[in-house]
């Protein structure tokens, strides 16, 4: 159950490491048994899992201001409506996952706290900018594209509440991509001018796009771990290479090129792409991205100018409670 | 270049759906607004899917109006090449949002019409307007739950929100009385029982309103001048720069597809 | 100044007639009516539910995973409790 406080009630016990249960709940991992929030679990297990888990709503929240930039500029009606269902979308995918992240014993106050004072991450992808309309197409088409897989394997992930949100995510998605894509096919098809708007938005996504998919396996420092306790079953590379094979057919039949001009099919079919700027990553990850500061910005104005409206909330909710014990007492 | 606006021939059916297809869109586009800005997560799923609500209540208006007026017009046309002086709708939802409390009394003043208004209007001889309305009348049925749940929070919830929760209402009043209104060309579509005569919804909305602004411990102010004028195209300034944005693709691209 | 804890809320919800109210996930409000139009909101929003359920997350009672062995394993062995446990001849047909 998604209770906080049943996992803050069990105190001291759950820090003492003894090897034998450690070896228990490893075994369970390899049994393909799934860790509920209550079960006992490693400490590092649950930091790790608080991490990624708060972090992936983070970036679902945050998330939703590049495209959130066009709800109110979208060129027809139904494009209007679609967009704001995803985007809303996006924000209930944060909500669920804040859920999940709770279930670990922190709070999502606390945690958009640590996001809001820039001591969490999030997606780097979120922190460049939406120019045209071309760039909620190739959003929905590659960003949606790369998160879905990056997160269909995350619904056989070791714990379950995480597990079980990220099916409700996948489910929800299943149309983002198709949204995106449909614009893209709509824009190619469409006059001169709308085909360059489409690729000169696959020329300024795709290499951050590529990125998303974090740090080459030569360098990601958590990946063994969460490999052990299958948090993440498939490496960076392997997810980052399968996301390009899908997608370069998908780039041919929209007539747009990819923008590296090295890039070449291998006789295994894969396609090779060339070497990935991670200097820019470990910029925009260090805070130097082009909208870095404008995101923290609008989430922190967010907070602070809804803070009096939760606080009437609570104020409220107080009220009622004490007219209710005065009347019981009458 | 840009796209030249439309003509449209406004026949009194044909204005008669599009001030109500304007007074949907407008507010649903101000809702869509607060996407991503919202005081909490939860509330910013809410306030989207009542922009969602409004949308699509608004697309309906405009495809029926566009068949009614038979010149090949849709609803992109409608919404994205007509300019100020031929948007109907209501001032009241023009209104910037304002804070929280702005925008949740503007919804609260005009979801208890709209919904006083959908209701009758499923009884309309039009079968077109009255089958709009019935699926409307029970989304604006939740705008009133969930706008009303709110007044009765900010006005009972700390000092700061009260203050600000009547502020609003003092501000957003004298666009209240607009939706009540009737102009001629109504007459007629009134009589045959195609329309409904908003006069008569004045005392049940009063009603309404005031037994939530009084639970809420705030107050209605008493001046009773209402400022009118958006029902034919006589706007507010706000009104000018939420099309300049809405509009912006289509005016910038004349003729493409999105 | 770190931001003040809104309560959770678990939702429950019946998708069809007939069947019982089952957990879709949590979310935040500060009282049981606002929660319940926050569940609506979050949880019905692709026609998922005919009924709503919000029970405060801290008025639920939980098991102890720890104590599974105790509470749960003596029920294995109760075989008898099944109707496969017993033969009945296959000319009396269908029971």
């Amino acid at each position: 159950m998604y209770t906080q406080a049943l996992n803050s009630s069990d105190g001291d016990e759950r820090h003492v490491e003894d090897a034998e249960r450690a070896a228990q709940f490893q075994a369970r991992i390899d049994a393909d048994e799934r860790i509920e929030p209550n079960d006992w679990m490693p400490a590092a297990y649950r930091k790790t899992l608080t991490r990624q888990i708060s972090q992936h709503a983070h970036s679902e929240i945050v998330g939703m201001l590049p495209e959130g930039n066009w709800i109110t500029r979208a060129p027809s009606l139904r494009r209007k409506a679609a967009l704001l269902a995803k985007v809303q979308d996006e924000c209930g995918h944060g909500l669920y996952l804040y859920a999940a992240a709770e279930t670990l014993g922190t709070s999502r106050e606390e945690l958009v706290d640590l996001m809001l004072a820039g001591k969490a991450k999030y997606s780097s992808i979120f922190n460049y900018p939406t120019l045209t309309w071309a760039d909620i197409g190739t959003i929905g088409w590659l960003v949606d594209g790369a998160a879905i897989m990056n997160q269909i394997p995350l619904c056989r992930c070791s714990y379950g509440p995480y597990a079980r949100a990220m099916i409700r995510v996948c489910k929800e998605e299943s149309f983002h991509q198709r949204q995106g894509f449909e614009i893209m096919v709509t824009l190619c098809r469409g006059t001169e001018e709308q085909k360059a708007m489409a690729q000169d938005a696959l020329n300024r996504w795709w290499w951050p796009v590529l990125m998303m998919f974090g740090p080459p396996d030569q360098a990601s420092q958590h990946s063994d771990t969460s490999t052990k306790w299958k948090i993440k079953r498939f490496s960076n590379d392997e997810l980052r290479q399968k996301f390009v094979d899908a997608t370069v057919p998908q780039a041919q039949f929209l007539g747009l090129s990819i923008p590296d001009p090295g890039m070449k099919q291998n006789e295994a079919g894969n396609w090779e792409y060339s070497a990935i700027d991670w200097d820019e990553f470990k910029q925009v990850l260090a805070g130097n991205g082009p909208c870095n500061r404008d995101r923290l910005a609008a989430r922190r104005k967010a907070h602070d100018d809804g803070a009096w409206v939760r606080d009437a909330a609570l104020a409220y909710a107080e009220k009622r409670r004490q007219r209710a014990t005065l009347q019981a007492a009458e | 270049m840009t796209a030249a606006n439309i003509t449209v021939s406004e026949t009194p059916l044909v204005l008669y759906t599009l001030r109500r297809a304007d007074d949907a869109l407008i507010l649903g586009h101000r809702l869509s607004e607060w996407c991503g800005h919202a005081p909490m997560l939860e509330e910013d799923m809410a306030l989207a899917n009542m922009g969602l609500d409004l949308l699509g209540q608004a697309r309906e208006l405009y495809s029926y109006a566009a068949r009614v007026e038979g010149r090949g017009n849709d609803e992109d046309k409608f919404a994205y090449l007509r300019d100020v002086r031929q948007y109907r709708n209501l001032l009241l939802l023009e209104q910037p949002n304002g804070d929280f409390a702005r925008t949740m009394v503007r919804q609260f003043f005009y979801a208890t019409f709209a919904d006083l208004f959908w209701r009758a209007m499923m009884h309309s001889s039009d079968p077109t307007l009255a089958a709009i309305a019935a699926k409307s009348e029970k989304e604006s049925a939740y705008h009133v739950r969930h706008s009303s749940e709110w007044i009765v929070r900010l006005g009972d919830g700390t000092e700061e929100s009260h203050r600000r929760a009547q502020e609003a209402i003092d501000e957003l009043w004298a666009f209240t009385g607009e939706m009540f209104e009737t102009c001629d060309s109504e007459r007629g579509l009134i009589d045959a029982g195609i329309a409904i005569d908003p006069a008569t919804l004045r005392a049940p909305w009063l009603k309404t309103v005031s037994d939530v602004v009084r639970e809420a411990t705030l107050a209605l102010p008493s001046n009773d001048w209402m400022q009118q004028g958006g029902r034919s195209g006589r706007h507010s300034e706000h009104l000018g720069h939420l099309l300049s944005e809405l509009q912006s693709m289509p005016r910038t691209f004349p003729g493409a597809t999105w | 100044m770190a931001t003040p804890n809104i309560p959770l809320w678990e939702v429950f919800i019946r998708s069809r007639n007939g069947l019982a109210h089952k957990h879709v996930g949590s979310l935040h409000a500060t009282d049981a009516t606002l929660a319940l139009q926050a569940a609506r909101d979050i949880y019905t929003r692709r026609g998922e539910g005919i009924s709503i359920w919000v029970v405060p997350s801290n008025a639920i009672t939980a098991s102890d995973p720890s104590e599974k062995g105790m509470m749960f394993e003596p029920a294995e062995s109760k075989i008898y409790r099944h109707p496969t446990f017993y033969d009945v001849p296959d000319e009396v047909g269908h029971m």
